[in-house]
């Protein structure tokens, strides 16, 4: 087992056509992903890449019966493209796309809350559950099928965080980016909840940053509703004060946000620390 | 995007919210010219520069006559001015603006930020107002007002009577404040700020509700669809360096250290920034590269970095997810051609196309530090940038 995604999930990407859209669809299908589908307003009824293209998510559901769509428009055009997919009833909607204004997020995020689509990201790497199914743009080969969860903010990241766990033969469930920005889909809490509920998932990595409130929450979540091991590692701990780095969300606004601040709520609540992002393989192994 | 409060309280006039009348002025003799045009017999002379706290530094002034505001104009223009969000070095101000005075009664505070845990739009008030907002949420949280917009309704008056009871106006001062808020919601929504701070709000003795102050930062995602918003950047007030990096596509911030990093991601440029840290360097920048890197962006990026001449060593530590390593390997190699690169250069390379990248590199014949992973990246630059390696 897994979580969100596995061997059953049929994949449409929006914004196929796109040279990006293009190369990690065809990734994720060479990695084993069942691509069943692409939409491109416009050019419906080509086949690309030997993936029919439909004009739109509604048309493409209705032909490919497609549960998980991808997007990979640009920014400008990417909340309409998850709005359609929210009306198209896809289930999980999985957004790439780096760089959407905030506002169209926060009227994504009120239709979503209204909605049965959950959506993953946006600005993420997407979701792989080894073995089985690679919705995103992470490289495929450095994961290895097995029991550790991984939730994570930043997308090379976590690669860095599953690298580190292949090379100690310490396989992973499923491997799941939320995103940077402020307004996302699905949170830290959301993907706690799918690993403690999953069989196949014994231990999982938390994966936050600098700014906002989100890893304190699931600090406090974990600490009341959670009874595997959970290790977690905060990036931007020498990071200035008022100075975004990167990600729209990573920015220290208030003192309580500071990766230091963060720690000592985590560890308070019994979370596993990793103090340098060197030791996420081997503190996990260590609470196995 | 940070604009002057100049520029903010002429966009806040465009959606009808009550401002004091002023005009910018880059000279003392202009002062002058503002101030008489104003007209009244008392005036304020505020420098225009990018940071909180200019009162408290010395570049707010009350003027109570022509000469004063004369006397303060050239007092304020050309100082380096130092507040708590300058840095110590400061801001050199380069304009002052003038307003006209008013019988201040109340202060308030009123704010518009995004609650990232509801992900809606939130109005802000505090009976306080000229205060650091941050030390009473962080004291006295109670003490601030708080109401999410639903995206569906947007505005509604309620909101607006909601916060203005919440902090004791009544009667036509109430029904001023919720124009006020009305105005600052729809300027917040249709120009896709991320701030909008008013500290203090103030109502006056004959029962006005005016901005003194006003923040706006505005979301950089939105810019494309603002272009009169991007017309109000001020390159003075922006590192010359941060600049030209985001031109190109790089997410780049300085900082004070020796070591200088290219990263791809901005957890994992924060990581590798941290990491040198543990093993006892000091980072020289923050930079994210991003997903869409070209061989010219990689390019400029070593460009950027060795403009700093506090580098003494470059790790660059890619894992490549939707950036390919072959195109880093061929920004390094052309980078290293064209920059004559002299300080110890630090390669990690993983992920996508990362075999063909290695390659690259070796076959280059160029003097590269190859490390293994994460850490011994770290250790090999913070050990080069000592003279170690």
């Amino acid at each position: 087992m897994s979580i969100l995604v596995n061997r059953d999930s049929r994949l449409i990407t929006i914004g196929l056509t796109g040279k990006q859209g293009t190369f990690h669809t065809l990734q994720s299908r060479d990695y084993g992903t069942n691509v069943v589908g692409g939409v491109t307003p416009g050019k419906g009824g080509m086949v690309h890449e030997g993936i029919p293209v439909y004009n739109s998510t509604y048309q493409a559901v209705k032909e490919t019966e497609a549960n998980v769509a991808m997007i990979m428009v640009p920014p400008r055009f990417a909340a309409d493209s998850i709005l359609e997919s929210i009306d198209a009833g896809v289930e999980l909607i999985i957004a790439i796309t780096e760089g959407i204004p905030i506002n169209d997020m926060v009227k994504v995020r009120s239709v979503l809350n209204n909605s049965k689509s959950r959506l993953i990201g946006p600005n993420c790497p997407g979701i792989i559950t080894p073995g089985e199914c690679k919705v995103g743009i992470m490289p495929g080969h450095i994961h290895m099928p097995g029991s550790v969860g991984v939730i994570s903010r930043s997308g090379t990241l976590t690669y860095e965080a599953v690298y580190q766990l292949t090379q100690r033969d310490i396989g992973q469930s499923t491997c799941v980016g939320i995103g940077g920005d402020p307004v996302n889909g699905t949170n830290f809490i959301d993907c706690l909840d799918l690993f403690e509920k999953d069989k196949d998932t014994e231990a999982v990595i938390m994966i936050g940053e600098i700014g906002g409130n989100a890893e304190t929450e699931a600090a406090k979540w974990i600490r009341d509703n959670m009874n595997k091991p959970v290790v977690s590692f905060i990036a931007g701990a020498s990071a200035p004060a008022g100075k975004r780095m990167g990600h729209a969300g990573a920015i220290i606004s208030g003192g309580d946000d500071t990766a230091e601040a963060k720690y000592k709520v985590l560890e308070e609540c019994g979370i596993t620390l990793a103090r340098s992002p060197a030791e996420l393989g081997e503190k996990l192994a260590s609470v196995l | 995007m940070n604009v002057h409060e100049y520029q903010a309280k002429g966009l806040m006039r465009k959606f009808d919210i009550s401002v004091l009348d002023g005009e910018v002025a880059k000279t003392a003799a202009e002062a002058v010219e503002v101030a008489k045009k104003l007209g009244g017999n008392i005036w304020v002379v505020k420098a225009q520069i990018h940071a909180g706290g200019r009162g408290l530094g010395g570049g707010v002034k009350l003027a109570k006559s022509l000469d004063e505001v004369e006397q303060f104009a050239k007092e304020i223009i050309g100082m380096q001015l130092v507040t708590h969000q300058t840095g110590p070095e400061g801001k050199k101000v380069q304009k002052v603006l003038v307003e006209a005075g008013c019988d201040i009664a109340q202060e308030y505070y009123f704010g518009i930020v995004l609650d990232r845990d509801s992900g809606k739009i939130t109005m802000m008030a505090c009976e306080e107002g000229g205060v650091n907002i941050e030390d009473v949420a962080h004291n006295t949280p109670e003490r601030i007002i708080k109401v999410a917009i639903d995206p569906a309704t947007g505005f509604t008056p309620y909101v607006g009577r909601k916060l203005a009871f919440a902090i004791g106006l009544e009667g036509d001062t109430m029904k001023k404040c919720v124009k006020f808020l009305s105005g600052l919601y729809e300027l917040y929504t249709q120009k896709d700020c991320s701030v909008a701070e008013i500290n203090p709000l103030v109502v006056t003795k004959q029962g006005d509700v005016i901005a003194l102050d006003a923040k706006l930062n505005f979301d950089e995602n939105a810019l494309f669809r603002h272009p009169d918003i991007e017309q109000l950047r001020d390159p003075t007030e922006e590192s010359a360096d941060e600049l030209e990096a985001s031109k190109s596509g790089l997410s780049y911030i300085s900082l004070d250290g020796s070591i200088g990093c290219l990263v791809n991601g901005a957890g994992l440029a924060m990581a590798t920034m941290d990491i040198i840290k543990i093993m006892g360097g000091e980072p020289a920048n923050f930079l994210d590269v991003g997903g869409g890197a070209t061989k010219e962006t990689v390019e400029k990026a070593f460009k950027i970095i060795l403009n700093d001449k506090n580098v003494k060593a470059i790790l660059v530590n890619i894992f490549g997810g939707i950036m390919k390593c072959d195109i880093i390997a061929e920004g390094i190699i052309a980078a290293a051609k064209s920059l004559d690169l002299k300080v110890p250069l630090i390669v990690r390379l993983e992920g996508t196309n990362v075999a063909v990248g290695k390659k690259l590199l070796q076959e280059s014949g160029l003097a590269i530090t190859a490390a293994n992973d994460l850490a011994d990246a770290a250790k090999k630059a913070v050990s080069a940038a000592k003279g170690e390696l």
